[in-house]
């Protein structure tokens, strides 16, 4: 197949291009959100992200917090952003990391004013925004503007031989084309580890990955209270054919293809080596991975699933693709690209890999993914450690 | 011929059902990926879609390859044939 060059994005102030077109209402703590929902309410065709955080937090974990928060504000995917906030220190913090985009965004907090009157004014300020990015078009963006991450969830045994490896072709596939690739999920390649370190592009990124592998598995060691037979795998993937904790990572592993990576980000961390693919230190839980991935810059979602994970992000499309039979058959509204004729021999790796990149590009252009469609926007936060 | 069980490498001690299921006794044809070659297995266990079944006899303290890697040791011998899961197997981390 030959691959297109270009899709149709938004371009934005900063040369970035995304996949859509949002204009958020962020709240900077969880007692903002009741006001960042009622001015999402108000008006139309902006979305809140409501989360649980952002009081009392402290040294690594707070830093964590602003960059999710300043990441997910500049990510090319959203046209403009409000941020609501109790205080107005940290409110503006956010504010002034998200405008160096140049995108249009304004802060509001609420004390002394009251959640109906930073209702009133961050309302009318959204109205304004909203029907701005109202009139952006759609325009030819090379194909290298697509910054694709990559996350499965709810695994089985058909991830780990067809749909994994479907997003590993597509990249062996992209990856010449010049896209920025991310994949995460740092537990989740536990005895898979020394074979994934292999794969870093130079020795500085092996070693990189070695570290950060390590401090999470001690970390797993630390907290544990039995060997986690409940947790990973889960009954989700128990029940799909997987037994430990390594056959789900080599099976997760398949989805690099044989791409190596050039540098190990923190969570949230925006890439700044240029195309290629990057490994970034994430929970391997669903939604904490994309809110990450997404507020690292990444403009498109590749999911592939087993048993039939739902999850959606608000900002950053996720595309689901199954190999599944009984997934597809039990839960099809949720799959937008089904390569379970691989398990039956009648499609091979390439063409599904080819399937892959056409529904990539159906998407990047505008269609809506399944999530979209069914609603579901998962913004969670990772937290590292108690607030203060 | 259709394809019952896939097998991801030649070194594998266990393949991977493929079908809706199998049924004990069922002689079931594999396919190694790696190679692209081909293998019959008769089962003994009823076994569902996406869980492995034993390729050759397994002791108690074998290690378990898939993808031609170790993903576990056997905690309960196994049989050519069996139904290998949770209940025989268990994770060497953690």
């Amino acid at each position: 197949m030959e691959i297109p060059k270009s899709f149709l994005g938004y371009k934005r102030e900063n040369g970035r291009a995304g996949t859509r077109n949002h204009v958020i209402i962020l709240p900077v703590d969880d007692i903002s959100n009741a006001c960042a929902e009622a001015v999402a309410n108000n008006i139309k065709g902006t979305i809140a992200l409501p989360h649980s955080y952002g009081r009392l937090q402290f040294g690594a974990d707070l830093e964590l917090h602003f960059r999710t928060m300043i990441g997910t504000g500049c990510n090319p995917n959203v046209a403009a952003v409000i941020v609501i906030g109790i205080e107005p220190k940290w409110t503006k913090k956010i504010v002034d990391g998200i405008a160096k985009t140049g995108k249009p965004v304004e802060g509001f907090h609420i004390e002394r004013t009251g959640d109906i009157g930073t209702t009133m004014k961050a309302s009318k300020k959204a109205q304004e925004f909203v029907m701005w990015a109202s009139e952006k078009q759609r325009e030819e963006c090379p194909l290298s503007d697509l910054w694709i991450s990559v996350k499965c969830g709810e695994s089985d045994t058909t991830s780990g031989l067809a749909a994994n490896p479907t997003v590993g072709n597509l990249m062996d596939k992209l990856e010449p084309l010049g896209v920025h690739l991310c994949f995460g999920e740092t537990s989740e390649l536990t005895g898979a580890e020394q074979v994934c370190a292999t794969r870093g592009a130079t020795k500085e990124a092996s070693d990189k990955f070695m570290k950060t592998w390590g401090s999470y598995n001690d970390f797993i060691l630390k907290e544990a209270t039995d060997d986690l037979s409940e947790s990973q795998p889960t009954a989700g993937n128990i029940a799909g054919g997987l037994t430990t904790i390594e056959e789900k990572a080599f099976g997760n592993f398949q989805k690099i293809g044989n791409c190596k990576f050039i540098d190990v980000l923190e969570p949230a961390e925006e890439p700044t080596k240029g195309k290629g693919l990057y490994f970034m230190d994430t929970s391997s839980a669903a939604a904490e991975c994309v809110t990450l991935q997404a507020a690292a810059g990444f403009n498109i979602h590749l999911f592939p699933t087993g048993q039939g994970n739902i999850v959606g992000n608000p900002i950053e499309p996720v595309v689901k693709l199954t190999a599944n039979p009984l997934t597809v058959k039990g839960m099809g509204e949720h799959i937008d690209c089904d390569v379970s004729k691989i398990l039956s021999r009648e499609m091979n790796l390439s063409e599904a890999g080819d399937e892959l990149i056409k529904t990539t590009l159906r998407v990047a252009n505008g269609r809506l993914t399944c999530a979209e469609a069914l609603g579901h926007r998962e913004f969670v936060m990772t937290k590292l450690y108690r607030s203060a | 011929m259709a394809t019952d069980i896939i097998i991801h490498d030649k070194k594998d001690n266990v393949g991977v059902v493929v079908i809706e299921k199998i049924t004990p006794k069922q002689d079931c044809a594999c396919w190694i990926m790696e190679d692209d070659s081909s293998t019959n297995i008769q089962s003994v266990d009823e076994i569902p879609l996406g869980h492995k079944i034993a390729m050759v006899d397994l002791k108690e303290g074998d290690t378990i390859l898939k993808y031609g890697h170790d993903i576990g040791k056997v905690v309960k011998s196994i049989k050519k044939g069996e139904h290998v899961h949770v209940h025989n197997v268990k994770t060497k981390k953690w």
